[in-house]
């Protein structure tokens, strides 16, 4: 890929975004009309913004990758992205936005009253949009290596670096233009490469995506190893190799190609010309080194990484059937949906988008709105993963699934055009890391300003760094799972805790503090325990491990359970009288609230119907001008 | 591919890591151990005492009488205790409840004659030989010369030490019931002095509008008649009677009507800039709290200079707060002039930076007051800082 219009496109995404969030209000607003000037946002500008802060590493780049490695089961994860914000839409916006807290612990404090519930949901937060950041920072490393060969950590402190001092120096002062322009900028990065891609597609005559045929090479392909990887042939194969493969180095690029300095040997060996060794791949397992090349000939199967099975056409495109090697799919079907459906209205930087609609019925018309903005954008992903298959199989091979969207448009279309398709798919990746790691940056840091530094100004810089920079170094010191599954396990936590707060908290009576608090470390410790393990100890076989990898099935069902019995436990602390006061306030239709609203212009001006003479005369005698 | 999480190995350990850090400083602290039997008495009577003050800070009423009654049976250590009120019994805590409904009547006595009293066991007469309620100590609960209620201890047996005891909580009571009338009544002053600021916008200011509106009449009606109608809205607005607070879009609302009728005065003299970020339009802020600061802006900025000035106001989302600003290029303030009506000592005209000042101290806490920057000559530049949330702030 051509780095000089990958870095182009990147700095373009950072400075326009900077530049947007800086001087946009200033733009926008310089006028003398207050009516313009202070006129809430546009249901669909919100729509926008909401969307585009919610696309993030895990949507514009993660489906695309799970759905090409494990196929149709993994369209659960747009579905979910996409459907939470109906849950959201039917419980708890317009009430939620009613309520006048801006923040999940403010909401915590609002309908419970208690500090102690607020302190919880302030940990919960931070420990969500972590989890959530970490991913992204990770997808920017990745595609950042993809585009430049830079080694992984460079994109994460690209990014991270630049989130945490816009929204430390003040930078983001309002965000919903920015986000809105990232939402049209991702949604046009991943539609005109589709575009091509399927044209490309049907230039080939259509090759078969359900076949009876797993993924083969179409032509003499050169396969580049960016990290140590292994793999699985399944039929013997001979390959040109330079670089390093099962412990030996072959070609002139001998020694440069061994562990670390992933980037450096990539780059180096694309000098081309240097000498290859002609291989004979047995059956069975083998390893190739960060920087070695395979030259596969055209035709043959395509190795998978170890832990992928090879899955045919048809086994791809059957629901649950397992593609890929991945063990009870029902569960984790079931499970995947739930934590995605119940996680979204959980996720810290999705809630203060609300705060831009003017009322309750609003935030109902922009939740439909992002509806539909985020279905039209989750119908492409999945091109990329299907259409994967067939034009960048190696893929599977590397196992960086994940930069489908970012190689198949220069895949399928060279030359120039194909470079600037390359540059538009990776400013999309940007503008999704950026926009996400900001949202939730900010988020973070309004929270630990307000609950551990006591709400100064400098205090909110310093929680900007907190914010930022533990997930940066978790980002850096770690490799990492395939993006959506990680985000995936973020939307498992939000699951378990806030839905069952928010959720009974808008519509249960009964909900006391005492009750939230345990269902919340309940809810909340159980799923981050899973987690835990998991990741301990690895993928595992059987159900226990299926339990363990997505624990929202059972976690959900827990903490909600925790919530409605230890509040019925402890049912003598509520006070009725406060719970009338909130619950009023959260169902109750502005129209009613404000009965003062109206403008009185008009009916004042209807009744008197014998004052209007007074009116048009001077009209009439004295002509304007 | 499926190197299934060492990102997660690395936040799980470290969140575990965290976590125990916690709780071992839960532990420890609590754990802290007291030296002497004395310092754990003092302790315990100060604790209970400290649980029983929040709800009597809210005054003397069956919900607040509830929760503190609780914790000052536990600070008498006697068996059962009653919260009187004027006619009524708030609330009664421990065994032996079937006496509850005589608890009004026990406490007339010590309430009439306004000074302890104690029920002897005949007045009690209780059949059954294992309750601890045979006799009582009732100490009448006088807040600014006024019987609001009574205290009445139950025991087996009333002994001297009881009746000093009981003596001394009503009399703590007393000083929580106090406070919360002080408490009241500084809710009360804050009340007034919003009244107060109400009342208090339009003196200059009606008369100047209604002259600029009446030089418009004969020349361009359509205008005067826009102003009018303007004008009414915004005295709507100001003499609304209801709510403390309002959202920050009604405010800038009712400031843009303001501004529209001096522009009617100033005509192009005056250029405003409005930069507002539409996050932040929905947050709650005091009554009235702007419109002083843009008037002051308009009088002391704008008024005494000849050539034209601009008026520059921005509202920006700043993480958990909201940062409003009013700034315009006029002639400047003196700053110990702005010192003193801060200080609510200069009188007359400019009562309106110093009220604003001190509602938002009175709502939001100290740090929130008004910060000025100006100089003779340099233009003056008020920031205000609103939380998002506060509990309790809403508007209405």
């Amino acid at each position: 890929m051509n780095p000089t219009l990958g870095l182009v496109a990147l700095a373009a995404v950072l400075v326009a975004t900077v530049a947007v969030g800086v001087y946009g209000l200033r733009l926008s607003r310089a006028t003398s009309d207050f009516y313009v000037a202070s006129r809430e946002v546009s249901p669909l500008w919100n729509a926008s913004a909401i969307s585009g802060e919610y696309l993030s590493a895990a949507s514009f780049l993660g489906v695309a990758g799970l759905v090409m490695a494990y196929g149709v089961d993994m369209l659960a994860y747009p579905v979910g992205y996409a459907a939470g914000y109906l849950v959201l839409l039917l419980l708890v916006a317009a009430p939620l936005r009613r309520s006048g807290a801006y923040t999940l612990p403010d909401f915590a404090e609002e309908r419970l009253g208690s500090t102690a519930v607020r302190r919880v949901a302030s940990v919960l937060v931070a420990v969500i949009a972590w989890l959530y950041l970490v991913p992204q920072l990770q997808g920017a490393g990745l595609t950042l290596q993809t585009v430049t060969g830079t080694p992984r950590w460079a994109g994460a402190v690209v990014v991270a670096g630049a989130v945490v001092v816009v929204s430390a120096a003040g930078g983001m002062r309002s965000v919903t233009l920015v986000q809105g322009l990232h939402f049209w900028l991702k949604l046009i990065a991943i539609a005109v490469p589709a575009l091509f891609l399927v044209m490309a597609w049907r230039t080939a005559g259509s090759p078969a995506l359900t076949g009876p045929d797993v993924p083969h090479f179409r032509h003499t392909t050169v396969v580049r190893i960016q990290d140590p990887v292994r793999f699985d042939v399944r039929a013997p194969v001979t390959v040109a190799v330079s670089g390093g493969l099962d412990g030996r180095t072959y070609g002139t690029a001998a020694g440069i190609g061994s562990d670390g300095g992933a980037g450096k040997a990539a780059h180096r060996n694309t000098g081309a010309g240097e000498g290859t060794s002609p291989v004979r791949l047995a059956v069975g397992e083998h390893s190739a080194a960060a920087g070695a090349r395979l030259t596969f000939p055209g035709g043959v199967p395509v190795p998978h990484q170890v832990g992928l099975k090879p899955a045919t056409g048809a086994d791809w495109a059957r629901p649950l059937s397992g593609a890929g090697g991945r063990a009870h799919p029902l569960y984790a079907v079931y499970s995947i949906l739930l934590a995605t459906f119940l996680g979204t209205m959980g996720l810290p930087h999705v809630l203060v988008r609300f705060y831009t609609n003017p009322d309750g019925r609003a935030a109902r018309r922009t939740t439909l709105l992002v509806l539909v903005l985020l279905s039209v954008f989750y119908l492409l992903p999945p091109v990329y993963g299907a259409l994967g298959r067939v034009f960048a199989p190696q893929l599977l091979l590397t196992g960086q699934t994940d930069t489908a969207v970012l190689v198949l448009p220069q895949i399928v279309q060279g030359g120039e055009a194909g470079r600037l398709l390359a540059a538009l798919a990776t400013a999309g990746a940007f503008a999704a890391f950026v926009s996400t790691a900001s949202g939730l940056t900010v988020s973070v840091a309004a929270v630990v300003s307000q609950d551990l530094l006591r709400g100064s100004a400098r205090g909110f810089r310093w929680a900007s760094l907190v914010a930022g920079v533990p997930p940066l170094v978790m980002a850096t010191m770690t490799t990492g799972l395939p993006v959506a599954d990680a985000i995936g396990l973020a939307f498992a936590v939000a699951a378990s805790s806030f839905c069952p707060l928010l959720v009974l908290g808008i519509w249960w009576r009964g909900l006391t503090d005492r009750g939230a608090l345990a269902g919340l470390v309940a809810g909340g410790g159980l799923a981050a325990v899973a987690v835990v393990v998991t990741s301990v100890r690895g993928p595992g076989h059987g159900w226990a491990a299926a339990l363990l990898e997505e624990p929202a099935a059972w976690t959900v069902p827990v903490a909600f359970a925790v919530m409605v019995a230890g509040s019925l436990f402890t049912r003598g602390r509520l006070s009725p009288a406060a719970v009338d006061r909130v619950m009023l306030r959260m169902h109750l239709p502005e129209e009613v609230t404000g009965a003062e609203g109206p403008p009185a212009v008009p009916p004042q001006q209807g009744p008197p119907a014998g004052s209007r003479a007074d009116v048009p005369a001077p009209d009439a005698g004295a002509p304007p001008g | 591919m499926r190197t299934m999480g060492s990102v997660i190995t690395v936040v799980s350990v470290a969140l575990v890591i965290a976590g125990v850090a916690v709780a071992l400083f839960w532990l420890v602290r609590g754990r802290r151990g007291f030296g002497t039997p004395a310092h754990r008495a003092a302790f315990a009577t100060l604790h209970q005492a400290s649980l029983a003050a929040p709800p009597l800070r809210d005054g003397l009423n069956a919900d607040s009488a509830k929760r503190a009654a609780r914790h000052l049976r536990e600070l008498l250590g006697t068996p059962a205790l009653a919260v009187v009120g004027e006619e009524t019994l708030l609330a009664w805590e421990g065994p032996g409840r079937k006496h509850a409904a005589q608890a009004v009547a026990h406490a007339k006595d010590a309430m009439d004659a306004g000074r302890p009293w104690v029920v002897p066991a005949e007045a009690i007469a209780c059949e059954d030989l294992d309750c601890p309620v045979r006799s009582a100590v009732v100490v009448p609960l006088v807040v600014d010369g006024l019987v609001v209620g009574a205290l009445s201890v139950y025991a087996r047996q009333v002994s001297a030490g009881l009746v000093r005891a009981a003596g001394e909580v009503a009399h703590w009571m007393i000083s929580q019931l106090e406070l919360a009338e002080l408490d009241r009544s500084r809710t009360r002053v804050i009340e007034a002095e919003l009244r107060a600021l109400r009342a208090q916008i339009s003196p200059h200011f009606v008369y100047n509008s209604l002259t600029a509106i009446a030089s418009f009449v004969r020349t361009d009606p359509d205008q005067a008649r826009e102003l009018l109608l303007e004008f009414a809205e915004l005295t709507r607005y100001s003499l609304r009677r209801h709510g403390e607070f309002s959202t920050l879009a009604e405010e800038l609302h009712s400031v843009d009507r303001y501004l529209r009728l001096e522009r009617a005065r100033f005509g192009a003299r005056l250029r405003v800039d409005l930069l507002i970020a539409p996050e932040v339009l929905p947050v709650a802020v005091p009554f009235l709290c702007l419109q002083p600061l843009v008037e002051n802006a308009v009088r002391h900025g704008l008024g005494p200079k000849a050539s034209s000035g601009r008026i520059t106001i921005r509202a920006e989302d700043a993480g958990a707060e909201c940062r409003i600003s009013v700034e315009d290029d006029g002639v400047g303030m003196d700053p110990e002039q702005v010192r003193a009506q801060l200080a609510g000592k200069a009188g007359g005209d400019s009562l309106g930076l110093g009220n604003v000042d001190e509602r938002l101290r009175a709502v939001f806490g100290d740090e929130y007051g008004l910060v000025v920057e100006t100089a003779q000559g340099a233009g003056t530049k008020i920031n205000v800082r609103v939380p998002k949330y506060r509990n309790g702030v809403h508007a209405s």
